[in-house]
């Protein structure tokens, strides 16, 4: 039996910053809620993110996890052209590379949305 | 008792706020003052600027900075630490100590100088003596580009410093020190904390990694309830209260705009994150999935229950070398088909190069307004009212790239219609320095203390 699915945008669950490591940049994902942390980790896998990325990125992707913090850190390898001062990018240094992040669309089941009241994506025309 | 230790964050890097270290000193009670000016591009600037004039070579802007906080410094005790001294350390303490005479407080302040740190001078010691220095990222040995070196240094830790308020000095000028140390530095000297009490070291790095960027833990860059977040025009600066077990609230003065908030905090910590249960540092690797933080009221965030264990034996070397030349230029095309104007004038401008027989190591065109940050992601960009077209090349050839520069204008006049945006006139070239990450073993690096008065 398939199991209802929903729409939600990450944008409107988490909260993140970014920074680089030489040609790597980092994407720390943060929860809202406290209670938003587990969708987190089980849709927000490191193979989705690459997949989301696509060409925008050339390596690998890692995640790490930090319950503590209800977050988690993501490491993109060869998102920055080269990284440092070597790179021509408007964005070297990856400092908005996790907002192109908070555009990504996850599905999580109908009753996981409803029992953690999460808010459901409702695209612009 | 519970004694608390305040450490002030005054500069998150080396063209941060003028004001902030006054500010930091006035706005309320201090112990200490953290200025960090040190990214890896800063060294081999300094270095070029040393080779040009040996009394050179620190961030100048630490003396103005010092000059502002005198009064705090001399009459309330504040003691301030910072790796301003860059590949010079000495240089810019006898210019510190020139500028506090000149303020009439000479012999009111001891200034330590920590050095070792430059590796430079010793480099092909090092080399000869076995010490590969290969790039941490691609393996490659230091000899590949031996040649083209302006800058080794080591990151240091918090010994030396401790050293230096030990030895009574009050204000502490590093070269490249870890930006955490320091904040650990005066944390470990007033509380004593032992070489191996790893969870209390641990705590000083976080509370060193909430602090080293200056605003951007106290609602500056904070993206979570951005628009809430008031009074940024007046940002206060971080500050931790720190006690003897490693226990630490985040807080700032008050009456400063910002805001210290979880979130806020939270966004710092991830700030940079590589494997969070192991952040490397000379002191201590700190695991930040121990990394506890609640809410203490108003603007003040408890962080506490942090763990680390030993450090390593090797100690991170960012070596600068020259790596060809590079420049960016753009233009700005406007709405009807902004974009697909841009895009045009790209294809053609990539054909005269091609023409003119030029190459280059790296050519990247960017459609600022459409799809430069976010690619794909951000869709056509069919509808956006102006697009900059930005382009730029990197190579080994000067000529080639000074070529490059002058093939941007003719596009106002020869290409795509719409456009302006060229005021600024021709790009600059601009010599690429580039990082080379190596490790080296800790025994090796000896640092150095002077106290000067």
């Amino acid at each position: 039996m398939s199991e209802r699915t929903v729409e939600v945008q990450l944008l409107d669950i988490a909260h993140t910053r970014s920074g680089d490591k030489g040609d790597m940049a980092n994407c720390g994902v943060i929860a809202l809620r406290p209670e938003w942390y587990d969708v987190l980790v089980h849709e927000l896998t490191a193979e989705r993110v690459r997949t989301h990325f696509g060409a925008l990125i050339t390596g690998r992707v890692e995640r790490f996890e930090l319950p503590n913090l209800n977050a988690l850190n993501f490491l993109l390898h060869g998102a920055l052209d080269g990284g440092g001062t070597l790179s021509l990018k408007t964005d070297a240094q990856g400092k908005v590379v996790s907002t192109a992040l908070l555009r990504m669309v996850i599905t999580v089941p109908a009753i996981t949305a409803e029992v953690r009241g999460l808010p459901l994506y409702n695209p612009t025309p | 008792m519970t004694r608390t230790v305040r450490v002030a964050s005054g500069q998150g890097f080396w063209g941060d706020s003028l004001d902030a270290p006054r500010q930091q000193v006035d706005g309320g009670p201090i112990d200490y003052l953290m200025l960090d000016y040190l990214a890896e591009v800063t060294m081999s600037i300094l270095q070029k600027q040393k080779e040009r004039d040996p009394v050179m070579g620190y961030a100048r802007d630490f003396i103005g900075a010092i000059e502002s906080v005198l009064p705090g410094i001399v009459d309330r005790g504040v003691k301030v630490i910072a790796n301003a001294g860059g590949v010079n350390p000495t240089a810019c303490a006898h210019a510190l100590l020139a500028a506090i005479a000149r303020a009439g407080h000479g012999g009111k302040v001891t200034i330590g100088v920590v050095t070792g740190d430059d590796l430079l001078p010793r480099l092909d010691e090092l080399l000869a003596a076995g010490h590969e220095l290969k790039n941490m990222d691609t393996g490659a040995p230091l000899s590949s580009v031996r040649g083209r070196v302006l800058s080794a240094n080591a990151y240091i830790g918090s010994t030396p410093i401790v050293e230096a308020l030990q030895q009574g000095a009050q204000i502490v000028v590093t070269g490249r020190s870890t930006d955490t140390a320091l904040t650990m530095a005066p944390l470990r000297h007033e509380f004593g904390w032992a070489a191996d009490a790893w969870n209390q070291l641990a705590a000083g790095i976080v509370a060193g990694h909430i602090l080293e960027c200056g605003a951007q833990s106290s609602g500056g860059n904070c993206l979570h309830d951005w628009r809430s977040i008031p009074d940024l025009a007046n940002v206060g600066y971080p500050i931790a209260e720190v006690q003897a077990d490693g226990t630490f609230v985040i807080t700032k003065h008050p009456n400063t705009g910002g805001r210290v908030s979880v979130p806020s905090v939270s966004e710092q910590l991830v700030y940079e994150m590589g494997d969070p249960h192991s952040y490397i540092t000379p002191d201590v690797v700190a695991d930040f999935t121990s990394i506890q933080v609640a809410a203490d009221g108003e603007n003040r965030v408890r962080v506490h229950g942090i763990t680390g264990g030993p450090a390593t034996p090797f100690l991170k070397v960012s070596i600068a070398y020259r790596a060809g030349y590079k420049a960016v230029g753009s233009l700005v095309y406007s709405w009807p088909d902004a974009l697909e104007k841009a895009e045009l004038a790209n294809r053609i401008l990539r054909e005269r190069l091609d023409r003119l027989g030029l190459k280059f190591d790296q050519v990247l065109s960017e459609f600022v307004g459409a799809n430069a940050t976010h690619g794909h992601l951000a869709g056509d960009g069919r509808h956006a009212p102006e697009v900059q077209f930005r382009i730029g090349v990197r190579g080994e050839d000067r000529a080639s790239v000074e070529r490059f520069t002058r093939e941007i204008a003719p596009l106002v006049l020869n290409g795509p219609p719409s456009v302006t945006g060229f005021a600024g006139g021709r790009p600059k070239v601009e010599e690429v320095i580039a990082y080379w990450p190596a490790l080296i073993d800790k025994r090796v690096v000896t640092t150095q203390v002077e106290v000067l008065s």
